[in-house]
């Protein structure tokens, strides 16, 4: 069983969403999602200025195994990269929920509502 | 559900992450792929691959049988327990399976592959006619891979005084029987290793054994990025029935000495030779960050076009690497096209790790 915090918000294609205080968003892949993906061996980010609506493609995490793409869990400007998983992508699988991949200034706050809270999220895995 | 092996039990209880391969659930890994990579290339890992098809070949006619079935001549094999590896081939020269026949008191054992199993036995059974010759499949055996420097010592360690000097005593590519195992220093990592057959009902416990023994269990998932380092072909990935052993860096597997025997596919390998041989399977290293896949398009600049056939992140060189079919005159550079951008890789020989030792 996959850890799932509370206090996160969910897309169903598994990218969690964490609101800040200074009202920016910080988005990761979830527990689950590296677990199913294996050994990450290559992320790559997407441009800082770069703006998505929500569930563009935003970003590719690679493992061993696969590509796969990772989707803006809301509309907004990308204002930050986490440059360290250039170096250590492994870190997605070591420590999902502090291995951020980017922030964003949201479009609309109100986009995160439609996102699955924990419960709803643990029940989309089948968990 | 797919075929299981009768280790499959064991693998999920071992945490195993399972996935179809050929229509077997085979272990994909145990937690990290890259941590099996590296334990096998550093000490050694168990793989269970069971799935493979053990074929016992018996008659007056079996040598002359392999001899007109196989691109390599079993005639090379002139003792008990002597192996090769070869391609079997169709009328055109195209690859209908790759294995290793081994030579047995009572004749042949052949191990082919698992995802070609019906048609491999099919093409046997019609070519039968003329020989006097029986084959037999062994689905009552399991077959262990265990492979690393430390695996003839660990396994030795566990088993009887006859065994485990059979294991000291065996040559590279030789595989000898003891009572009802057979043993075997062969192997698809590009280490030292072992590959063992044995009753099925004896593979839980010796599984059991291996792991007890601080042995890896180790999947299907660093099996494939082990035996991409060494530049070893996958079946229906890097070799197939479109393509001949002459554009799959396989050459050195045809026997063409003596020219006198007539081995299915030779006369197509031949027109293939007169025509001009088109292509060649290299090594592609991505210099870059980024993860080179199959079927991505790869350019030579001036020359033409062609085609990763597998590629993978090496643990081992910690970056990309690949094997693509391309145009026979490709020199040392080319590009690789990821999600529509180009980048450059360095063409080298498909062989990239040995031994633990990095060759590129």
């Amino acid at each position: 069983m996959s850890n799932i915090p509370a206090e996160l918000r969910f897309a169903e294609s598994h990218e969690w969403a964490r609101l800040e205080s200074d009202g920016t968003v910080t988005v990761g892949i979830s527990d689950h999602a590296q677990e199913a993906l294996g050994d990450v061996v290559f992320v790559e980010l997407a441009e800082v200025g770069k703006v998505f609506a929500q569930g563009d493609a935003a970003g590719v995490v690679e493992s061993v195994k696969a590509a796969s793409d990772i989707y803006a869990p809301i509309g907004g400007e990308v204002i930050a990269v986490n440059e360290a998983l250039a170096d250590s992508p492994e870190l997605l699988n070591e420590e999902p929920y502090g291995a951020w991949i980017f922030k964003l200034k949201p479009s609309d706050k109100a986009e995160l509502d439609k996102l699955l809270d924990a419960a709803g999220y643990q029940a989309a895995i089948g968990e | 559900m797919g075929q299981r092996t009768l280790l499959y039990d064991l693998h999920l209880a071992l945490g195993a992450k399972t996935v179809d391969f050929g229509g077997w659930d085979m272990p994909l890994h145990y937690g990290s792929q890259v941590e099996e990579h590296h334990q096998v290339r550093s000490d050694c890992g168990v793989f269970d691959v069971s799935h493979m098809t053990v074929i016992d070949i018996n008659g007056r006619d079996a040598t002359a049988w392999l001899q007109n079935l196989l691109a390599n001549d079993v005639a090379r094999l002139d003792s008990v327990g002597k192996a090769l590896y070869s391609p079997l081939l169709n009328e055109e020269g195209g690859v209908i399976d790759d294995l290793i026949a081994y030579r047995t008191e009572a004749g042949y054992r052949l191990v082919t592959n698992a995802a070609t199993r019906a048609k491999v036995l099919a093409w046997l059974k019609a070519q039968q006619s003329g020989f006097s010759v029986d084959f037999e499949v062994r689905p009552d055996l399991a077959i262990l891979a265990i492979q690393g420097p430390q695996a003839r010592d660990k396994v030795a360690a566990l088993l009887s005084a006859s065994r485990a000097a059979l294991i000291r005593a065996l040559r590279p590519f030789e595989g000898i029987a003891d009572g009802d195992w057979f043993i075997a220093r062969t192997g698809y990592t590009g280490e030292d290793g072992l590959e063992i057959i044995l009753p099925g009902h004896e593979a839980v416990t010796f599984y059991n054994d291996l792991v007890g023994a601080g042995i890896a269990p180790s999947g299907l998932g660093a099996r494939d990025t082990l035996r991409l380092e060494a530049g070893m072909n996958l079946y229906g990935q890097d070799i197939d029935e479109t393509h001949t052993p002459l554009t799959s860096n396989l050459g050195w597997s045809i026997a063409w000495e003596p020219a006198e025997r007539e081995f299915i596919g030779r006369a197509g390998l031949l027109a293939e030779i007169e025509q001009g041989v088109k292509e060649k399977l290299v090594g592609l290293v991505l210099e870059e960050r980024g993860v080179l896949r199959a079927h991505q398009v790869v350019r030579v600049a001036g020359i033409g076009e062609g085609e990763i056939t597998s590629g993978s992140f090496s643990p081992t060189l910690s970056k990309s690497i690949a094997l693509a079919r391309l145009p026979m005159a490709t020199g040392d550079r080319a590009e690789v096209e990821i999600r529509g951008k180009w980048y450059p890789v360095r063409v080298v020989k498909p062989t990239f790790v040995r031994h633990g030792k990095i060759l590129i």
